[in-house]
């Protein structure tokens, strides 16, 4: 069976940054500001539970023992993201915003809302858990003719921003915590990756309209939950584009595929993972004299190479039947997630300055045949549960795909990033007083309740004379609110705004340019020039390129490029001159000498004149050379 | 099985007639949805009209009363059997020591199937929960008291103190006291002029993070106020807590200097008017004030564990009405320590009022309200007319050791030892010498 064929079960949950003025939990403005103040330093212990329930995720992270940094600005956080001071009441925004999505996607609301703390104890949150509160259950998200089935929406406070992980600390900046955010998890559906795309684009549409979504990047994160046909899922965290999305579902399904024919080859060959998984072996007695740059290195910081063989594993490390899914990269990755600096195959040798010899004497030792396969691992003293762990997952490679958390990465593959947590450990947060729903809270919300996508689409459309495209674009964007802005203060033509604020930007964008230090202001201050007349539309792409590059304004790029527009007198002027100099031109091709003149035209004035006006005065001057002859 | 704390009424009554205990797992059928969960106590100050249940996917929720149209029990309850499994003592050669509680929970876990948070209490228990304890001392615990410590009274400080004399004259040679953080000042003070010349530092410590959560300062605290209460080369009794912030430096101040200066952060207590007796730092103790008394044999050990409760501890405010003062003194007050403003002042036409007072058999003295600096009342007139009605100054000694103090002398000696007493330094409530740099409270 081929992966295209294997049915996968999807399931989204989608994390929205809210606009609400201010963080969930204090009065914190939302911005992103991580210059250090003051850097807290902090453990975390997990707390004792019951007998026998060890989350496993939770091991992890205490076992790397690691300490955290936070990195503190008084701009944007307080004592409470410190952890200094009891959490302030809950901002009743936030809530609105949530009681205002589950009307529009018909969920049953909570009567009396309980904020609870859910364990984290991975640093990103300075207290050890994350205040959640569960705000309505139920309800379907209809898009693209489908309906998905909606399992809970809540409101929690976003983590830390991790900013760097070093040996021993990881470090996080304060400013994001505590920003409030919308969890909306969608039950899992059998879908194809496209449609999975436009369920989610249908979701995010439906929070912008709201008007209570934050816009721009980062502000909306998908965590997706994918399985194939009875197997456990995989979730991957923190999806942030959309057309990620069916890059990192297809990819998992050929992963966790592939792993599937893994384990029935392996099956069929007649091992078992106990007797075909050897020990740790420790090798590094035949690396005393290696060439080999990587283990030498390893060797000079007190590391030894750990040798395992694998009965029967020949050749399975490299086989890479779809882009980017190999067995040696399932070990890899997670090597490197503990933090170890990776691992060595078989597979792949000779290699990395490791002979052929080396190889024959490193296969005795193990006792490993032509058929078997091994892996060197580098490791520490401390690293005996990184060991341990890839050792396990050798284990399951008998099993097929294995349930963990995985993270995208740039160009949608994933990568494991740790165990899947167990069921949620929450209690209560009871700092924060129960909250009543009243009725009055829920009449006002159905006020924000948006239309449609589709009616809010017709309605921009005729309002502003945009196509369908660029409607969808203008609110699909960032500057929704900017369009807005200007359209209803300058006389510019709607089309040319909504160009610019969406397919100029994007091409940019797409030229390597970083148009995110492109706020409203900045970008108000272009419209303007562009209306008063100071500025044609033709220089408005240089000009945003150059605000980006050089991070100045609108208007001191206009100075830079020395783009002034010339007036009607002077570039009459220039169009007679280039005209009269190029009579014979005229003459020989009469009408169609156009082309060539304005081209030469547009060379002299381009950026500083209108086109249109351009080729008019030239066709006059033409009209009038080919009369007079 | 769990009483159905919060509940009350017809609702009470329904889950009563259906065998439905707190903890159990039931399922509740409104006309919109059925649903499925724990049940989980109320606190008393929640509303009565909603039943509070823990869902599968682990949230909390209440449901209305009058919503609900049956429930059905599904499964009874079974309490978590929580294990114990203190870790072997390292070695026999360890101290003996012992953790003495007083209230507040120093450490607890926390029952993720209803969310309750459960102290540990026995030595065995609290073992399992910090581990690091087993590695420093073989830990005995006592639960002396359960209270919250703003209900911390003369006696319980009576009562600790003896049990304290007790445990260090047994050869117990690390002590240690687990105390919430309201009053731990003051219980402090207490058993700094209670106990004299004792053996060892006896360290009193609290957690200004619960210890439910994973974030907690209270372990940390709690092993550094066990090594420094076996480690540390001097005797007396402090507070140990946070210097700062951050997890990495502990200070412990002297139990008559020592004051709660913030509402909720780590590092809330602060030496005033002095410097931190010692600072902890990647477990190693830094001594910071000279002339601490040495750790010293047992036999000097002695005890004067009572406290009189007719002492007032007072701060004046701009017009107070004398008449408070008349009322205590007919309530049978015997002494009162006043907050003054700045150096020590109160408006003037109290004076009159104490100084009848205190000539009928009140004891009176003067502490500042600035908390920072040393009283001294013969720059302005209000200060000498103050001296002259008889009121005392008390140099830089903090207001409510002041208090302490002064309830402590009344319950040990006669009265006309009273004032050589207040005025004497016992357990280094007064410094001599004010320098600077020791002002600074908050900061980096």
């Amino acid at each position: 069976m081929e992966a295209k064929n294997f049915k996968a079960r999807v399931g989204l949950e989608i994390h929205q940054q809210l606009n609400v003025g201010r963080k969930l939990f204090c009065n914190c403005p939302i911005m992103e500001y991580d210059e250090a103040e003051y850097r807290i330093l902090r453990y975390l212990r997990p707390t004792q539970s019951e007998l026998g329930e060890v989350d496993p995720a939770v091991m992890f992270e205490f076992r790397k023992n690691k300490a955290n940094i936070y990195i503190y600005n008084s701009r944007a956080s307080c004592l409470v993201e410190c952890d200094e001071e009891p959490p302030h009441p809950i901002n009743m925004d936030a809530v609105k915003a949530a009681i205002t999505v589950a009307l529009a996607l018909g969920s049953k609301i909570v009567e009396e809302l309980h904020v609870m703390r859910k364990i984290v104890i991975d640093g990103s949150n300075t207290t050890g858990f994350q205040r959640t509160v569960l705000v309505a259950i139920d309800g379907a998200l209809k898009a693209d003719g489908i309906e998905v089935p909606v399992q809970t929406i809540s409101v929690e406070e976003d983590a830390a921003r991790l900013v760097e992980e070093r040996d021993d600390a990881k470090v996080f900046s304060l400013d994001r915590l505590g920003v409030p955010l919308i969890e909306i998890s969608l039950a899992p559906i059998e879908a194809d990756p496209k449609t999975v795309e436009r369920v989610a684009l249908a979701l995010g549409r439906l929070l912008r309209l709201t008007g209570f979504a934050a816009r721009g990047l980062g502000t909306i994160r998908q965590d997706i939950n994918i399985s194939i046909e009875g197997f456990p899922p995989c979730e991957v965290k923190g999806v942030q584009k959309l057309d990620l999305i069916p890059k990192v579902i297809e990819y998992e399904m050929m992963r966790q595929y592939h792993l599937y024919n893994v384990a029935t080859l392996l099956k069929e060959k007649g091992l078992d993972p106990d007797s075909s998984v050897g020990e740790y072996v420790d090798v590094t007695g035949l690396f005393e004299r290696t060439s080999s740059k990587v283990v030498r290195s390893a060797l000079d910081g007190g590391k030894r190479v750990y040798g395992i063989r694998l009965k029967g594993f020949s050749g399975l490390f490299k086989m890479e039947p779809y882009p980017s899914v190999r067995l040696g990269l399932e070990l890899a990755d997670m090597a490197r997630a503990y933090g170890l600096g990776g691992i060595i195959h078989s597979d792949e040798l000779p290699a990395y300055g490791i002979s052929l010899e080396d190889v024959e004497r490193i296969r005795a030792y193990l006792s490993a045949g032509e058929s078997d396969a091994f892996v060197l691992i580098l490791a520490g003293e401390r690293d005996y549960d990184a060991l341990l762990a890839l050792r396990h997952r050798m284990l399951q490679f008998f099993e097929g795909p294995v349930p963990e958390t995985r993270g995208p990465t740039g160009d949608g593959r994933t990568r494991y990033s740790r165990p899947r947590p167990g069921a949620a450990r929450m209690y209560p947060e009871t700092d924060i007083p129960l909250i009543k729903v009243t009725k009055e809270l829920i009449e006002e919300c159905r006020k924000f309740v948006p239309k449609p996508w589709n009616e809010v689409l017709k309605d921009y459309m005729q309002k502003y004379g945009l196509n369908e495209k660029l409607a969808n674009q203008v609110l699909d964007s960032v500057y929704l609110s900017l369009f807005e802005r200007v359209c209803s203060t300058t006389k510019l033509s709607p089309i040319l705004v909504a160009v610019i604020l969406t397919e100029h930007l994007v091409n940019i964008s797409r030229e390597g340019l970083d148009v995110s230090v492109l706020d409203e202001e900045r970008l108000l201050e272009l419209f303007q020039l562009l209306d008063s007349g100071k500025l044609s539309k033709e220089s408005v792409i240089d000009i945003l390129k150059c605000m980006c590059s050089e991070r100045i304004s609108a208007g001191d790029c206009v100075k830079r490029l020395g783009l002034k527009p010339i007036s009607e007198e002077e570039l009459a002027k220039i169009v007679y001159e280039t005209v009269s100099s190029n009579r014979a031109l005229v003459e020989s091709l009469k009408e169609r000498s156009f082309g060539p003149l304005m081209g030469m035209l547009m060379e002299k004035v381009r950026g500083k004149a209108d086109g249109g006006k351009v080729s008019r005065l030239l066709r006059d001057e033409i009209a009038k050379i080919l009369q007079g002859t | 099985m769990e009483k159905l704390d919060g509940y009350s009424g017809a609702l009470k009554r329904l889950l009563e007639e259906n065998n439905v205990r707190a903890g159990d797992v039931i399922k509740v059928i409104t006309a919109e949805r059925e649903y499925v969960g724990t049940v989980i106590p109320r606190y008393e100050y929640a509303s009565q009209d909603f039943l509070t249940l823990k869902l599968l996917n682990g949230y909390n929720i209440g449901i209305r009363f009058d919503k609900i149209l049956l429930i059905t029990l599904i499964e009874k309850h079974s309490p978590p059997s929580f294990k114990s499994t203190p870790p072997e003592s390292k070695s026999e050669s360890l101290p003996h020591a012992v953790i003495v509680s007083t209230g507040g929970t120093i450490a607890s876990r926390v029952d993720y199937r209803t969310g309750g948070v459960r102290p540990a209490l026995s030595a065995s228990d609290l073992l399992s929960v910090v581990p690091e304890l087993a590695e420093i001392a073989k830990v005995d615990a006592e639960v002396l008291f359960s209270i919250y410590s703003e209900n911390m009274t003369q006696s319980n400080w009576t009562i600790l103190a003896k049990k304290l004399h007790e445990y260090v004259s047994k050869g117990y040679e690390g002590v240690v006291v687990t105390h919430g953080t309201d009053t731990m000042g003051y219980t402090a003070a207490a058993l700094s002029f209670a106990l004299k010349n004792t053996p060892i530092p006896i360290v009193l410590v609290g957690s200004q993070r619960s210890s439910d959560r994973p974030s907690s300062d209270a372990s940390s605290n709690l092993i550094s106020a066990m090594r420094a209460s076996i480690e540390a080369p001097f005797s007396g009794v402090y507070v140990l807590m946070h210097g700062w912030v951050s997890d990495e430096r502990m200070e412990m101040h002297l139990g008559t200097k020592v004051r709660k200066m913030h509402t909720s952060r780590r590092d809330a207590f602060k030496s005033i008017n002095t410097k931190p007796a010692a600072v902890y730092e990647n477990g190693r103790i830094r001594v910071l004030l000279d002339n601490l008394p040495k750790r010293r044999p047992p036999s000097y050990f002695e005890i004067f564990p009572n406290f009189d409760d007719r002492v007032a501890l007072i701060k004046f405010y701009p017009n107070m009405d004398p008449e408070i003062f008349s009322y205590l003194y007919e309530r049978g007050y015997r002494g009162i320590v006043l907050e003054g403003f700045g150096l020590g002042h109160v408006s003037s036409k109290v004076i009159p009022v104490l100084k009848k007072m205190i000539r009928d058999g009140m004891f009176v003295f003067m502490t500042s309200q600035c908390i920072f600096g040393r009283v001294r009342l013969t720059v302005y007139d209000t200060g000498r007319d103050l001296l002259e009605a008889g009121v005392i100054p008390l140099e830089d000694m903090l207001p409510e050791t002041a208090f302490v103090k002064l309830s402590w002398c009344l319950g040990n000696f006669e009265e006309d030892r009273v004032l050589d007493t207040m005025k004497a330094n016992i357990a280094y409530e007064y410094s001599s010498r004010t320098v600077l740099g020791e002002g600074e409270c908050f900061g980096g």
